[in-house]
Order: structure tokens, then sequence, then C-alpha cells
């Protein structure tokens, strides 16, 4: 894992306005657990460098999801800067904690804040390529429907996976649930399960204390808080 | 061979006080693995116990009743964000060792909550370390750490355990909860000892 690995950009494409998802070729890519992350590292002409970590979104590959933080110094570059053919370093996988394993049969609830999507959509897939029936719940906690990421895969979601939008501030025609914060009604009632939680880090705060306060185990809530990575 | 990534020019350059590999937060990011524990106060108690199965306790009103300390540091997490100039108020680990005999050399550090960090005893000792329980003229808040975390700031900063509970002193070194999951052992952030094989 100490390597660099050279990547090399096949695919870039938005999942929102201000959200790119990044196919990269890398040779000697060990491969991943659903939940790891990367660490990118660009290098400028004068030698200068900067890193940032990333979720991985895919199962197999790499394939990482990227929000543009306004005024950041590496994501405006890799939602518009950077075209196929283009190279960067990564390394890793990295995090052995926040990650889901096929061969775990437990009911899965994931419970996403923006952005924070994009390391349970791996475990999602990764649910899916392995072909396994275990049962997943996913909420969603979004502004708008246009902030909606991998909207063609959730909103028409395999047998076995239940997918739960929360628009927290404009919801899209026809949808029951009105617009409002994250409540324990959306995330309950559900049985005992491993919980994943991933979004900023108010989110992820406010998340957890209603997964305890519906008497899910603190032991089975695993989290990971987005700061802000520019 | 240096792989360029064109057009990239990046920002910030050349502020000494930035180990490498690291960039300028002014905001506060939060890094834990669970749930936010809560502690009360009439219930906190912090412990040190020694190899020799020596425990030495402290409540809380006994904690705030010690000599405080307000350093001011720079923090720098291993997920790339330092934030220079934090300011806050603990008891240094210096007082709370006058009475702890030992001769052990590791320490294994354990929060409410289950979170576990290990690291040399001798990097809590002379100046270096302290159970912080005030951050910027305020509380320390439950998502950072509250109410008493300690603060090691010149390791990455998940050693600085937070719900802090106590320290068992040990002959052996005994990893921690990132220690155990591909983090680096010692985590020193002037070396970038950010990973298990850096």
């Amino acid at each position: 894992m100490t390597r660099w690995l050279t990547a090399r950009l096949v695919e870039a494409r938005d999942e929102t306005p201000t959200a790119r998802t990044l196919r990269f070729e890398v040779p000697g890519w060990p491969g991943h657990l659903p939940g790891q992350h990367v660490d990118v590292r660009l290098t400028a002409e004068d030698g200068y460098t900067a890193r940032r970590s990333y979720s991985l979104a895919s199962a197999t590959g790499v394939e990482l999801t990227v929000q543009r933080v306004a005024g950041g110094e590496v994501s405006p570059y890799l939602t518009r800067d950077l075209r196929p053919g283009d190279l960067v370093e990564l390394r890793g996988p990295v995090g052995g904690w926040f990650v889901w394993r096929a061969a775990d049969p437990a009911p899965v609830l994931l419970v996403a804040g923006g952005a924070g999507i994009v390391p349970l959509m791996s475990m999602i897939r990764a649910r899916r390529a392995a072909g396994v029936s275990t049962p997943f719940r996913l909420v969603y906690s979004l502004r708008s429907p246009a902030e909606l990421y991998y909207a063609a895969e959730l909103l028409d979601p395999p047998a076995g996976l239940e997918v739960s939008l929360v628009h927290t501030r404009r919801t899209p025609p026809g949808h029951a649930r009105p617009a409002g914060r994250l409540t324990a009604a959306d995330l309950g009632p559900y049985g005992e399960a491993d919980c994943f939680v991933c979004g900023p880090s108010g989110y992820v705060e406010a998340a957890a204390d209603l997964l305890l306060g519906l008497g899910h185990d603190p032991a089975r809530i695993r989290t990971e808080r987005f700061g802000p990575t520019g | 061979m240096t792989i360029f990534s064109r057009g990239f020019r990046g920002r910030s350059r050349g502020d000494d006080r930035l180990p490498p590999g690291q960039y300028l937060t002014e905001d506060f990011p939060v890094l834990s693995a669970g749930p936010t524990p809560r502690v009360p106060l009439d219930r906190w108690e912090f412990t040190v116990d020694t190899e020799t199965g020596q425990v030495h306790r402290w409540t809380w009103p006994e904690l705030m009743a010690l000599p405080y300390e307000t350093p001011t540091v720079d923090i720098h997490c291993v997920t790339s964000w330092s934030k220079l100039g934090t300011r806050w108020r603990g008891v240094s680990l210096d007082v709370l060792f006058e009475q702890v005999e030992t001769s052990a050399e590791y320490a294994l550090v354990y929060s409410y909550g289950g979170y576990t960090t290990n690291l040399p005893l001798e990097d809590l000792l002379d100046g270096k370390a302290w159970i912080a329980y005030r951050f910027d003229d305020e509380e320390l808040a439950p998502r950072h750490g509250g109410p008493a975390r300690l603060l090691v700031p010149h390791l990455y900063f998940w050693k600085s355990a937070k719900w802090v509970r106590g320290i068992r002193l040990l002959a052996e070194d005994w990893p921690g909860f990132w220690e155990s999951a591909g983090y680096h052992n010692y985590g020193d952030p002037w070396r970038e000892q950010r990973y298990a094989d850096d």
C-alpha cells in the first residue's frame, strides 16, 4: 500500500452540476473493500504537491466521485480540469474500519448525507456484484432532487435494497414526504443491523444520535465524516 | 519518475509550520469512527493503571482542582488538514504522573465509547501532552472529545484520543484502534508517518 500508483483517467461523467465520477485505470491496483478510500496526489510543474482522501464509489476497479468545493484547491481541478488521458497518483486502498464484507449476512442500514453516499454506493454495488441477498436499506439525505448521485441505480433499486430519499429543502413533484431534516421516523423502524453513516460532521452526529435513540447498538454504528476537503 | 498533473498549479506554498502533505484549514473537522459518547460529569473519571496493577483515579472535580496550562499548538490530522495556533486549557500529564511510579515504556490510551490508541510513554511526558477540557475559551464540545480529551499535538491527531477515560501503562507496545487498522504505529507528521509501512 506504500507505493504511489500512477492512475490514468479513462472516463468522467457528471453526477450533478457540481459532482463528477472519475474512472481511473490503475496498473497494480490491489482491489479494495467497499467503504475504503484512496489518497490522491497532484503534482504541479514546479514540484508542488497536494493530496486529499476520496472514497471509492465502485465495487471493483477505481471510481471516485468528487464533489466540487467552492474555493477548494484540489476538487475544482478534479471536477473541471482533469481530462481523459491525464495522470494523477493514487495510494490505497486505505481504511479497515468503515467497510462492509459481503460474507457478513447481517442486515445493513446505510445512512448518507449528501456526498456521504459515495462509500455507501460502493457497498450497494459490492452487494450486487457478490450476488448476495443481504437486506439493505439506504436512507439518503439530499437538499434537492438535482443533487442526487447515481440516479439511474438508486431510482430503480434491485430486490432486497430499499431506498428512501430524504429531501431537506425541496422535494420532487409528487413526493409524499415534505422537505425537512432527517428524523427518527425516516430511519425506523428497522431491526438490528450494521449501520454505516457517512456525511458532513453535523449530519453524522445527528444521524448517529437518532440511531442510538432508536435502540441501535453503538458498537454496530460505524461513522465516516467529511470535513471540508477542498 | 515524477508524475505531473497537467495544468495543476495548486495554491499554498512554503508555510514551514505545515508538515509534508498537509494543507491548512480554518475549520475544525471531526474524525471519529462511531457515535459520540455522552459522559455525565458526575460519573466521569480518569484513571492511570500501571504495569504493577496500581490504579490512580481522578474524578472531574479533582481534575478541575489541579493546576492547568493553556497551550497554543498546531494540530495535524492524518487526513491531511492542519490547523495552526489552536488554544486549549488542560492539565499536563506531568502533573498527573507526579504520583505514578512506573518503569513501563508504553501507554495504551482508552476512551469512553471504546476507542484506543497507543504511544510510547515518553511522548506523554515532559510538557508534550495534556488532558484538555477547554478549547478556544469554551468547554470542549462532545463532538470534539468533551468533556475531556488527550492532547498530544506533536503526533497525528488520532493519537489525541477524544472522550479520554484512562491510560494503561504497559511493558510492551499494544496497537490501538487505528494502529491495528493500517495506520502508522507512531504517527509523526513531520516524517509523514501516515500508514503502517511509511
